[in-house]
């Protein structure tokens, strides 16, 4: 593997060639079969997000009602801890955050996605209605169908599944770019909103605080099974997703111009809106309704690595150090309330929200 | 290439019929590019000019006829196979924010790409012979933001030559530049049509332009019927400016080029009025 060096001013190329005028450096093997261009940037928060990452794992793992060496959660994980430290560990700290990180990662690239693909950084599952759909999905399988845990999560993914479905077919074939998107999407959203006041209104007390306790998204009790549920969603489609990312960045050009460049867009852009619908639906479906991670995560990663692409695996990475840190950040200055991660990602997410359609309406004016 | 030894030119379309949004906009369109030539498509509005430009960049499917590209169905191609020697200049294109003028150039080797061969030899020189050509080379490390449109639009249209091809279809390259941008832009394109042999392919508004830089000029009515084709000064007449865009002119000389340049009739209407009187109609 030979590094050749390239930097943003002209600087000489490998042999007699031009100098290169794209940002970020190369990585070319001798034959030139083998060539990748990486910006420096996005390795570099990459690197300090996967720290974060690491940290927020460590504190999780170790500290709480009972705590345990760095030393103690690790014999513990590879199998030959004590008794109490297994069943900590392995029963209910891991599982709870394998959960967390993986939801997260899937709601943040699921809004990077969206976004990137209707040019607006408003396009996130949690406004445009997808989340809301998944609650009422779950919902009709809580109050009219009395359905066990897995029965909920089926029916939150067949409920977000739809609304997509719904959107879609709403924009009567225009595809699903900017502005109208956003639009019928707040418009399906509160429609849906209405439907689970209803549904919330025929239900027993005791259905009702079952919903209740499900709307407000949450990593409380969260097993082995959720984790799998959602660590295979994230397994199988974020690859895909990042095989997919040149072309994203080349459909935020334009239709037209990503098509005269060679790509496929429609197929692109259908390809590209299942896994997003996929990725929030199952991440819906396993914790409930997490607000803002998808929203705000891509924008923040967007802006650290200041790409001019979608930067999907620093989005995953944001999306799971926020939502785990958030969780930490419930569990432990709340205790002993039992405080639901939904209201955590509510908070910061409100502000958040207020301040970009601050600057949003401000550019618009100008 | 891997083209069959066919006798018509690289790029031809016959017996089209295009349609927009429900709406016909033209039927039974046959057009030839001759290669190697500055072809340009002028008409009145919606004539539907840039419907067949899109058309001929397989950008829009017609409802009938078939658009030939080296001997074969424009739409039997791959996308990326069509990119690699045919580039589109489209009316308008979304820059990526915070992207610098450099990078988006490079967008434009995205059909000689791969996942795993994301940047060549071969990329460094055109994107950088590219940018020479249009003269933004120094402007390489800039955010293609703080352009203005003249600097932008030459931008772009580097990012269509380093996608090296052998056709370039241009969208109305001129339309928000002021003239002295406009004259730059054509020029280039001039230049580059002579020098590298492109075979260009451009849609303008202005008719006196259009003289003044095609080699081959293609005249459409109303309805995507083609009124008249052929060598500028042979093409562009008196009778058939009246004829297609209802206004009465008269064809001289370019005092520069030698190139027909029309001017339009003056309605008598709007003759001077005597001094100290109001502007009123003499008739």
């Amino acid at each position: 593997m030979t590094a050749a060096r390239g930097t943003g001013t002209p600087t000489p190329g490998p042999g007699p060639t031009a100098p290169r005028v794209v940002t970020g450096r190369l990585l070319r093997t001798r034959s030139g079969s083998l060539s990748l261009l990486v910006r420096s940037r996005a390795v570099a928060v990459t690197a300090a997000l996967l720290a974060a990452l690491v940290a927020v794992m460590a504190v999780t793992l170790t500290t709480g009602d009972f705590d345990l060496s760095v030393g103690e959660v690790a014999r513990a994980l590879a199998g030959d801890g004590s008794g109490i430290a297994d069943f900590v560990v392995n029963t209910l700290r891991m599982p709870r955050l394998v959960t967390a990180l993986c939801v997260g990662a899937a709601l943040a690239v699921s809004g990077a996605i969206l976004q990137s693909l209707t040019g607006n950084p408003l396009g996130s599952p949690d406004i445009i209605g997808f989340t809301n759909g998944s609650a009422v999905g779950a919902l009709v399988v809580i109050v009219l169908l009395h359905g066990s845990m897995t029965q909920i999560a089926i029916g939150a993914l067949i409920g977000g599944l739809a609304t997509a479905l719904a959107v879609h077919l709403l924009m009567l074939g225009r595809g699903i770019q900017g502005f109208r998107l956003v639009v019928v999407g707040i418009g399906v959203s509160a429609l849906l909103l209405a439907v689970n006041s209803y549904l919330i209104t025929r239900a027993t007390f005791q259905e009702a605080l079952e919903a209740q306790a499900w709307l407000i998204g949450s990593l409380g009790n969260r097993l082995w099974t959720h984790a799998q549920a959602i660590g295979l969603a994230v397994a199988v489609l974020l690859p895909l997703a990042l095989f997919l990312s040149r072309r994203l960045a080349m459909v935020e050009m334009g239709d037209t111009t990503a098509m005269a460049l060679g790509v496929d867009v429609p197929r692109t852009r259908t390809l590209l809106l299942v896994i997003s619908v996929a990725l929030a639906a199952f991440a819906t479906a396993v914790t409930g309704p997490i607000w803002f991670v998808a929203l705000a995560a891509p924008q923040v990663a967007r802006r650290l690595t200041r790409s001019s692409g979608p930067a999907l695996l620093p989005s995953a990475l944001m999306g799971a150090v926020m939502l785990a840190v958030s969780d930490l950040a419930v569990q432990r200055l709340f205790a002993p309330a039992l405080l639901p991660v939904g209201t955590a990602t509510g908070c910061v997410g409100g502000i958040y929200l207020v301040c970009l359609l601050v600057t949003e309406s401000r550019k618009s004016r100008a | 290439m891997t083209a069959p030894p066919s006798p018509g030119p690289r790029l031809r379309a016959e017996d089209l019929t295009l349609c927009y949004d429900q709406r016909t906009v033209a039927t039974g369109l046959a057009v030839d590019i001759p290669d190697h030539s500055f072809t340009v498509i002028v008409g009145p509005n919606a004539c539907g000019k840039s419907t067949l430009l899109t058309a001929l960049a397989r950008m829009l499917k017609p409802r009938e006829g078939q658009v030939y590209l080296d001997g074969a169905a424009i739409a039997s191609y791959r996308s990326r196979e069509v990119a690699r020697r045919l580039g589109l200049l489209p009316q308008s294109s979304t820059a990526p924010g915070g992207i610098t003028v450099g990078d988006l150039v490079a967008r434009g080797r995205y059909p000689h790409q791969g996942l795993l061969r994301q940047w060549s030899a071969d990329d460094d020189t055109a994107v950088v012979e590219a940018m020479r050509q249009t003269g933004v080379l120094e402007l390489a490390d800039r955010p293609v933001d703080d352009l203005s449109g003249g600097q932008r639009q030459r931008v772009w249209l580097s990012m269509v030559l380093a996608q090296q091809t052998p056709i370039l279809l241009l969208d109305e390259p001129t339309t928000y530049l002021d003239i002295a941008h406009q004259v730059e832009v054509l020029d280039l394109c001039a230049r580059l049509h002579a020098r590298d042999g492109h075979t260009i392919v451009a849609v303008l508004h202005d008719l006196n332009q259009a003289c003044r830089y095609a080699t081959h000029l293609v005249v459409m009515r109303p309805g995507g019927v083609i009124a008249a084709e052929g060598d500028p000064s042979t093409v562009m007449t008196a009778a058939l400016v009246e004829d297609v865009f209802g206004l009465p002119c008269r064809i001289i000389d370019d005092p520069e080029t030698g190139t027909p340049l029309m001017v339009p009739a003056a309605p008598r209407r709007y003759a001077p009025a005597p001094a100290g009187t109001a502007a009123a109609p003499t008739t």
